[in-house]
């Protein structure tokens, strides 16, 4: 049986109406998209979808005790809780520079977990 | 430093924010030297710092970064071009002579003689007493703002049991933060009958965690004396007031508000600027410039912004003319002719720029403005005079974002006795436009209910 | 150990008692349930000094009224607290009440004020010097020697001031128990207080404690009063509003008070409030939706063009309401050595220093004690580097760079002024008491921005760890703890 599901598209701010159909695995149609990004989405999310999770870790002995991180890209939604107890349990010692990997390949997800901002050394 | 002597710049840019480094980058680029961003913080990049989920940048970088990411772009570059910049430094005053008197720890109390001064102030939340939201007065009661430098710089945790008024994108944003942090968000409620943050942020901030979000929606009592301990919210009606009998009483620990941001003009105001009672934000011409000539201002202390990339390329703009200014001996541009102006009307609340000098506009002009309610297959319409010159259809159309249109200089030549340029929504009679219910009386009410010029929620660059 | 004097309540009139005191050889204290000095009836008002032609002719709250507005000025000075004399209108709005306008002034001299700081205005001339006024107002009584004080300054300066001068503090000390200790007939009485931190014993008690008056009161007497806490709300507006009116501007009075005021503050906002509603909680301090729209609504029959889109904050304070409708101020009949100073709803902030001269004086009698060779009778306040000029500000932020710090960006406090507020005797230990003090937080955005710096200052200062720090003390803590609690800890 073909299903339909309407989406909003987060890819980008616009947040496209998207509709999807498909059946099983198989995606029939993506309409309302307004570029690539959207149908790169819609395809995903109906069938597995995918965010990029955004939080800090603590750190030791720089000018702040808090550093950014993200996912250098997308996980599985529904592995965004335990990717956080992961980020939870870091405690990385000063500098951090934007980009260092402060957990690599986060829940064998094959992603990293990034350092988003820098922090001196005090 | 010797206090007593004033020094002087080519450019003062007040705030080193998005807006504040990207004028900066720009009117350096353009050839001015001597410019100097202030900037209160003690690190430059301004609220993005705090900003630590993605989304920033797509139009600029065409990738998706961090607000921390996104800023340090700037930063980087403000570095490398040895551009001066003074931080935990406030700005006291700015005269109408261009005089900038500023303060820290070290330099003390300082003037600072400008060519040209930028305005990139940003914007500050609504507090709760704007609201007049009734109920006791304790802790636990935070701008999201505020609980998000508090979660995400200072990396405290404001409580465990969350309720969020307001669904502009802050408030959005850090249900999500709470969210992953280990707090239980129970609702947000939302005054208007339709969000005033991006979808995105709705899907993947609320939806992802089963977070209801009540439009229509509004806090009617606070308990706790010393600590918040529940909030009552009760659906609105069309007048805006709450209606009895829909109260829902939430145990909480915590009540976050995301609903409103107002530009921080009080410099602005205190040096003279013409202000737009809509945006709060200066009234600028078609080069960001204020009222007096030589200070022009840019980002969320304009207009409070939906994308941070438009405050950059706005702020862009501020910079260049900023050094246009100085470069030609801090006089006014030739003024051919009077002003083009720009008018606001149905259903759009405001543009910016409202001015538009054709001798001195690029050959291409982006008008941003906002709309007053939801509009859905409706026409954004540009007039010249009375006849009409732009019918764009737009599938949707929100308080909550930002909307645009692009003048071409040679058309506006081609009319030299051109007075008023108009833009406006027209709706076709065959078109299934809703209103969402509120016209634009229901968005007024709204101003009296929430005791601010702004009711239409806003979103920001965050 | 055995006090002389134990002041029950540091609110206004508890603080101005304990001044008063201070200039004895006497062993004094303050019980204070809450946090801080200021934090009930005090806190929360119309921070008006009162002409004193409204009270009844030859109350107790007509007598302190008049005479406290007297003593105003000098206190004001020797304190170093804000205090101007902006006038006051009451405003009739309707034709056939103007009568009621002489009845005011008829009562202001009976009560002591002086002819020539009265006047009965017609519209035209009321218009002249409010020009805001109604368009209803038809008449106003103009009370010259009317003020705007800054109330928690006052209350805070008395405190200080006492303290300085050997008055002990106890905070967050709730009396829980008052009574006689057992003494031989023709002994010595003693008073047992017991608290929530312990037994304090004391020769005489001053009950100065607002709302609760009337328990304390009544542990003791058999003669029962009744205190009904009749709350008032109020709405702030920002200063951008400040000079909507000059003068403060009242309604004609009517049986529930003074009605609702349109007035500027001292520090330039503009207050309008309060109504008044009687209810049985005494810690019921918070507003509601009809309260609100009520004050609103009836500021505007005398003020007109109110922005009320300037409202920055909205809040209600509890008024002791006592059913006699007088100051309750002497020894307790039935309870040797117990003074009440109960029912001190408004005029008592005007009447605060004349409730503390009158204490004392009844004290004098009856202890007869000595007087202290170098009492100080003067004090000074947290500096306001705004009131410098750009040389002074220099020189003070080379001395103290943190006097070149803004915490609070929306009414200009420096850090250097907070780090007073903390350091300064009975000085601040939370974001109120730090707001109180300083003006941070107090503005347009509301402690938005201020706030986490206020609370590192706290912090740093303090030693207090971030989860403990309160906005007002008890459980009014800020943060609940730290993100990442368990970050490098295996589970």
């Amino acid at each position: 049986m073909i299903q339909k599901r309407d989406l909003t598209c987060i890819g980008c701010p616009m947040g496209c109406q998207i509709t999807v159909e498909f059946e099983g695995e198989e995606i029939k149609s993506v309409t309302g998209n307004n570029c690539k990004i959207g149908d790169r989405y819609a395809r995903k999310e109906v069938i597995h979808p995918e965010r990029t999770v955004t939080s800090t870790v603590a750190v030791t002995g720089g000018d702040k005790e808090r550093c950014s991180v993200k996912t250098r890209g997308n996980i599985p939604k529904d592995m965004i809780f335990e990717c956080m107890d992961e980020i939870n349990r870091v405690c990385i010692p000063a500098p951090v520079k934007i980009g260092d990997v402060i957990i690599p390949d986060v829940c064998g997800t094959g992603i990293d977990v990034v350092a988003t901002r820098n922090i001196h050394k005090v | 430093m010797e206090t007593n002597e004033m020094m002087s710049y080519d450019i003062v840019i007040v705030g080193g924010g998005p807006a504040g480094l990207a004028a900066a980058i720009a009117a350096r680029k353009s050839g001015t030297e001597r410019i100097l961003i202030l900037e209160r913080d003690k690190e430059l990049g301004g609220i993005l710092n705090q900003c630590i989920h993605n989304g920033f940048g797509l139009h600029t970088f065409k990738e998706e970064l961090t607000g921390p990411e996104y800023a340090d772009r700037f930063i980087q570059q403000v570095y490398e071009m040895g551009i001066e910049y003074r931080l935990d430094t406030m700005v006291m005053d700015i005269s109408a002579d261009k005089v900038v008197t500023a303060m820290n720890r070290s330099d003390g109390m300082f003037r600072i003689r400008a060519g040209a001064v930028i305005l990139a102030m940003g914007c500050r939340e609504r507090p709760r007493g704007a609201l007049n939201i009734p109920g006791y007065r304790p802790a636990g009661i935070y701008s999201a703002g505020t609980a998000q430098r508090l979660v995400n710089i200072e990396g405290y945790m404001p409580g465990r049991e969350v309720v969020i008024l307001g669904s502009g994108d802050i408030g959005l944003i850090m249900a999500r933060r709470m969210t992953l942090e280990g707090a239980t968000v129970k609702v947000v409620a939302e005054l208007m009958p339709y969000s005033g943050g991006l979808k995105r942020n709705i899907v993947q901030c609320l939806d992802d965690f089963d977070i209801p979000l009540k439009l229509s929606h509004t806090v009617v009592d606070i308990e706790g004396k010393d600590r918040v301990k529940a909030v009552t919210i009760a659906r609105v009606g069309k007048d805006m007031k709450p209606i009895p009998g829909t109260e829902e009483r939430y145990t909480c620990d915590t009540l976050l508000l995301s609903t409103g941001l107002i530009p921080e003009n009080e410099l602005s105001a205190g040096c003279g600027v013409e202000m737009n009672p809509v945006t709060k934000g200066p009234f600028v011409n078609e080069i960001m410039e204020t009222n007096i000539p030589g200070v022009f201002a840019c980002g969320n202390v304009l207009h409070v912004h939906d994308l941070v990339d438009y405050v950059s390329e706005e702020a862009g703009k501020a910079g260049e003319a900023a050094a246009r200014y100085v470069q030609s001996g801090c006089t006014e541009a030739s003024r051919e002719r009077a002003p083009i102006r720009l008018t606001a009307t149905g259903g759009v609340r405001y543009t910016v720029p409202s001015t538009i000098h054709t001798d001195r506009m690029d050959d291409l002009l982006t008008v941003r403005f906002r709309v007053g309610a939801v509009y859905r297959q409706a026409y954004v319409s540009v007039y010249f005079d009375d006849e009409r010159v732009q019918h764009q259809k737009k599938k949707i159309m929100a308080p909550g974002e930002m909307e645009q249109i692009i003048l071409q200089k040679k058309k506006l030549l081609e009319k030299p006795d051109l007075h008023t340029i108009t833009i406006k929504i027209e709706e076709d009679d065959a078109s299934d436009a809703i209103k969402s219910s509120s016209d634009g009386k229901a968005i007024s009410s709204a101003n009296e209910t929430s005791g601010a010029a702004d009711g239409a929620a806003h979103r920001q660059t965050m | 150990m055995l006090y002389d004097v134990i002041i029950v309540g540091a609110g206004v009139s508890g603080c101005a008692i304990a001044r008063e005191l201070s200039r004895y050889r006497l062993n004094i204290c303050v019980l204070e349930k809450e946090e801080d000095v200021c934090c009930g009836t005090t806190k929360a008002n119309s921070a008006i000094v009162h002409a004193g032609f409204d009270a009844a002719t030859g109350s107790m709250m007509a007598k302190l009224n008049v005479r406290g507005n007297e003593m105003m000025d000098q206190i004001a000075a020797d304190l170093d607290v804000p205090f101007r004399r902006n006038g006051a209108l009451v405003v009739c709005t309707d034709p056939d009440e103007l009568g009621g306008l002489q009845e005011l002034y008829d009562r202001g001299i009976a009560n002591g004020l002086r002819a020539d700081s009265m006047e009965i205005l017609n519209r035209e001339e009321a218009l002249a010097i409010e020009p805001n006024l109604a368009d209803d107002v038809v008449g106003a009584f103009y009370a010259k020697t009317s003020g705007i004080i800054c109330p928690f300054l006052l209350n805070i300066a008395m405190a200080e001031n006492a303290n300085v001068n050997g008055v002990d503090f106890f905070f967050n000390t709730e009396v829980e128990k008052i009574e006689a200790e057992n003494t031989a007939p023709g002994g010595e009485r003693i008073w047992k207080i017991r608290t929530c931190n312990g037994e304090y014993r004391t020769r005489y008690i001053v009950n100065a404690a607002g709302v609760y008056a009337d328990v304390f009161h009544n542990m003791v007497s058999s003669r029962k009063i009744h205190i009904t806490p009749r709350r008032g709300s109020y709405c702030l507006l920002d200063r951008t509003a400040g000079n909507h009116v000059s003068h403060t501007v009242f309604a004609q009075p009517g049986k529930m008070g003074k009605g609702v005021l349109v007035t500027p503050t001292i520090h330039g906002n503009l207050l309008i409030g309060p109504n008044a509603q009687d209810i049985e909680n005494k810690e019921g301090t918070n507003t509601t939706a009809d309260s609100l729209n009520e004050i609103i609504e009836k500021a505007a029959r005398n003020v007109k063009n109110i922005p009320m889109r300037q409202v920055i904050t909205s809040f209600a304070g509890l008024r002791a309401h006592e059913n006699g409708h007088d100051f309750i101020i002497g020894e307790v009949e039935d309870a040797p050595h117990f003074i009440d100073c109960a029912g001190i709803e408004s005029p008592g902030l005007s009447s605060s220093p004349a409730i503390g001269e009158y204490v004392r004086k009844l004290l004098e009698e009856k202890m007869k004690p000595e007087r202290k060779e170098n009492w100080v009778g003067t004090r000074r306040g947290i500096l306001n580097p705004d009131s410098l000029s750009f040389e002074e500000r220099n020189e003070l932020i080379r001395k103290n760079p943190a006097y070149g710090r803004i915490i609070c960006r929306c009414e200009s406090v420096t850090e250097g002024e907070i780090l007073d507020a903390i350091r300064r005797p009975l000085g601040a230990r939370s974001l109120d008491g730090v707001k109180r003090r300083t003006r941070a937080g107090m503005g347009r955005c509301q402690a938005g921005f201020c706030s986490p710096r206020t609370m590192e200052i706290l912090h740093r200062e303090l030693g207090l760890p971030y989860e403990k720090i309160t906005k007002s003390g008890g459980d009014s803590r800020l943060v609940i703890g730290r993100t990442k609690e368990h970050s490098g800890e295996e589970e």
